[in-house]
């Protein structure tokens, strides 16, 4: 019985932390990266218009 | 389309590509109950750097509005006050989204989850502050006294009281921070810059935001 005890936490100390191993292999996270990178451009080209705009603003009040 | 940038904006935007790119896709140690979450590294924690940074450098506004009395001043501590907030109170979302994972529950009244929504709440007051003073010089002399309290009060409630007790967060109690020993040479590659891209961020809605309040106050008061 000790012996059994002994054994499974040796078992258990081998064992690895489970980590997202099959979403690397078959490739499917530069999926979940594209979309995010999609999303954070977008966002980007939003910010610099909106940056524009305050620019132009900024200018035709200075005049 | 970029030449119009000033360089750290650039600079923010190159790191922010870096972040999501290797924070998804570089190696990252294998540790039991964090697991693949461990990742949430390089989001959740900027966070709070970029809320530290924004609201020191509001505090440093503040009292640079106290010693000059320039208007510019006073729109930039609050401009930056408000961006700081909105960065700890993502910190403070994405914190619970962590915890329901690694803790089991969203909000388990650890003392490093109070202390920061009781330091979120000391800054909204210097809203309510604001907004109910009239008088122009009067709101911006009180508030850039009651904003340097604001940001004396949460340095303690962040970094000092919740390390004084128990708490589950990293880095406080008896739980060595991720510094001790988790965070691996591979992690700081991506860490560090996050902090950086994640907290320039936060500066540059800063800086939009006090120069459409400057564009406000000369329509309104010249």
């Amino acid at each position: 019985m000790f012996l059994v005890t002994l054994c499974q936490s040796i078992v258990a100390q081998d064992k690895q932390a489970e980590m997202a191993d099959v979403l690397r292999e078959n490739g499917k996270i530069y999926n979940v990266v594209a979309v995010i990178l999609v999303i954070f451009i977008g966002f980007l080209i939003y910010l610099f218009l909106t940056e524009r705009k305050l620019k132009n603003l900024e200018n035709k009040l200075n005049k | 389309m970029l030449s119009g940038l000033s360089w750290w904006k650039i600079l923010c935007i190159v790191l922010l590509f870096y972040t999501i790119l290797a924070g998804f896709l570089f190696e990252v140690p294998r540790r039991f109950i964090l697991n693949e979450s461990i990742r949430n590294l390089y989001f959740h924690v900027p966070m709070w750097f970029g809320m530290i940074f924004l609201l020191l450098s509001s505090a440093s506004a503040s009292i640079l509005y106290l010693k000059k009395g320039r208007q510019f001043y006073d729109t930039y501590a609050s401009q930056s006050a408000n961006a700081g907030i909105v960065f700890g109170t993502l910190g403070l979302l994405t914190g619970m989204l962590w915890a329901k994972y690694t803790w089991g529950a969203y909000w388990s009244g650890d003392p490093k989850q109070n202390a920061s929504a009781i330091g979120m709440l000391i800054y909204l007051a210097y809203f309510v502050l604001r907004g109910s003073i009239d008088d122009l010089q009067k709101k911006a002399r009180i508030s850039a006294v009651y904003n340097i309290f604001a940001f004396a009060m949460l340095i303690p409630l962040l970094f000092v009281l919740p390390r004084l007790t128990d708490s589950l967060h990293p880095g406080n109690g008896g739980n060595p921070g991720f510094n001790a020993y988790d965070l691996d040479s591979k992690m700081r590659l991506v860490f560090y810059p996050a902090i950086i891209g994640w907290t320039l961020l936060g500066f540059w809605l800063t800086d939009i935001n006090t120069r459409i309040e400057t564009i406000k106050h000369k329509l309104d008061y010249e």
